[in-house]
């Protein structure tokens, strides 16, 4: 185990002096709620909730071949993302093992700002930095460059705007500007990982408490609650969205996690994993493995992840998350299914919980779409 | 957070109350509540049950995760709070009042139960 001390981030005496609980999340103290982290999800489901995520991992890679440099070290298709655009992408092994799932920014025509999961952060710097031998390109650790706020929920961009020249009504879905917020310089992204609409704003660490506060007195009047990493589990999960180390892992490809479509075969050049991904391709079309679906529960006792899935009496998959659905009002899960029993309504599926077998219905994913 | 003077406490974060014609009220602690985050799910012993002090006779989910919940005193279950079993949330928005989780007519207290005083430090730590 590593000894490295636990990481605060440019927020930190700010969440103590609102209660924050706090945990231990990737080596990072994290809030993992203010108040109630049922209150605090239904925030973001109506109104707008402002989260720290600035444990996230972020790297720069730039020069005049940058986007070969992506394009070879990651599945997707990097060199068609246009400036001011984001793409959702994975990082894979040579055997086609899931190293993380990322967003790629495209800043310039030769700057890119990779985002990783905190827990992968090295993991994936690393591999980059690898994976640049040849390219005329610089992969630079941006990690302590930034910190990070997320604004998310219906009313995000109404608060936002009070704050900012940008044009947000151009701002698409994963596009990303610079701009200026609270007066802040800020990379502002229309991104998240809530289901909701919303808004995730890169600045430098030190304007990161002027950005909440301003943020948290634009929000005042609509309803807008700090939230923590329990409240954003419950969101993502309901928006049927993995996380890494639950849905997603080195033992598994993309298209094991029914994400193959980020696997770009019709780009230029070899591209790390693509033998293997390309035989995980051919398999889950003719003899699918487990399939990823959702699971509600027809009581009310919670399934975690690593609970069994069963039906006639035999285990038939695993949960890889699951959590009391506070827009459902009852538990939900995602969980890897034998082919032959993940259609939606699948009969007789339940799941063990401490011995006990309780009925569970099988259902597609998302379990939450937002309202347009 | 205040633990009221007149309850008792167990190190596994459950109050008692005082006897009544023999019989004490059980619930947990506001300082457990609050560790456990918002509670959706409580099963209880049912009436009639025997309960042994320090032994799990039920359980408590929260958002994040589940937890045993012990009793801590032995004796027979007389009354279960179903207003909790309907609204698990009353746990973390009265722990000491109408979040009560079950009565029990005890046959036996362990000699360990803490003073209010004593609990307060023993959470603080």
């Amino acid at each position: 185990m590593s000894s490295t001390p636990i990481r605060h981030t440019a927020l930190d005496a700010l969440h103590r002096s609102l209660g924050a609980t706090m945990t231990d999340f990737a080596g990072w103290d994290m809030p993992l709620r203010y108040g109630s982290e049922r209150d605090e999800h239904n925030a973001v489901r109506e109104r707008a909730g402002l989260f720290d995520l600035s444990h996230m991992g972020e790297i720069t890679v730039s020069g005049p071949e940058a986007a070969a440099l992506l394009n070879h070290a990651l599945v997707g298709n990097l060199a068609s993302v246009g400036v001011g655009r984001a793409r959702y992408t994975m990082i894979c092994q040579e055997d086609g093992g899931i190293l993380d799932d990322l967003i790629v920014y495209r800043l310039d025509d030769t700057e890119f700002m990779v985002v990783a999961n905190a827990s992968n952060a090295q993991v994936v710097l690393d591999a980059l930095v690898e994976r640049s031998a040849g390219f005329d390109a610089e992969v630079r650790d941006d990690r302590d460059a930034y910190a990070l706020i997320a604004v998310q929920g219906p009313r995000s961009p109404g608060i936002l705007a009070s704050l900012t020249d940008a044009d947000l009504d151009g701002l698409k879905y994963y596009a990303g500007l610079p701009g200026t917020v609270a007066g802040v310089p800020a990379l502002i992204a229309r991104t998240g990982y809530t289901g909701e609409d919303g808004f995730e704003l890169f600045v430098k660490p030190e304007h990161a408490v002027e950005l909440w506060q301003a943020l948290t007195k634009a929000g005042e009047g609509v309803g807008l609650v700090p939230c923590g990493l329990s409240c954003r589990d419950t969101l993502r999960l309901e928006a049927g969205m993995p996380l890494y180390g639950h849905e997603l892992s080195t033992s598994l490809t993309p298209f094991d996690a029914g994400l193959g479509r980020v696997v770009k075969f019709d780009k230029e050049g070899d591209f790390v994993g693509r033998e293997a991904l390309t035989e995980a391709a051919s398999r889950s079309l003719e003899n699918p493995p487990r399939v990823l679906v959702g699971l509600v529960a027809e009581g009310r006792r919670v399934p975690r992840a690593g609970y069994a899935v069963v039906a006639e009496g035999r285990v038939i998959g695993e949960v890889t998350s699951g959590a009391p659905s506070p827009t459902l009002g009852r538990p939900i899960a995602m969980a890897y299914v034998d082919a032959a029993h993940a259609a939606p309504g699948t009969p007789g599926v339940g799941v063990d919980i401490r011995g006990s077998h309780e009925p569970y219905e099988v259902v597609a994913l998302p379990f939450h779409k937002r309202r347009k | 957070m205040s633990n009221p003077q007149q309850l008792r406490y167990s190190k596994e974060h459950e109050w008692l109350s005082g006897a009544e014609d023999g019989v004490s009220t059980v619930g947990i602690t506001e300082h457990a509540a609050n560790a456990l985050g918002d509670v959706v799910f409580v099963q209880l012993p049912e009436v009639g049950d025997t309960v042994t002090a320090g032994e799990t006779c039920g359980e408590l989910e929260s958002t994040k995760s589940v937890s045993d919940l012990y009793s801590p005193v032995s004796g027979e279950v007389t009354e279960v709070n179903e207003d909790v079993v309907s609204d698990p949330a009353l746990v973390n928005s009265a722990p000491f009042e109408g979040g009560w989780l079950f009565k029990v007519r005890v046959a036996e207290e362990p000699a360990d139960l803490l003073s209010a005083d004593e609990y307060t430090a023993f959470s603080a730590g």
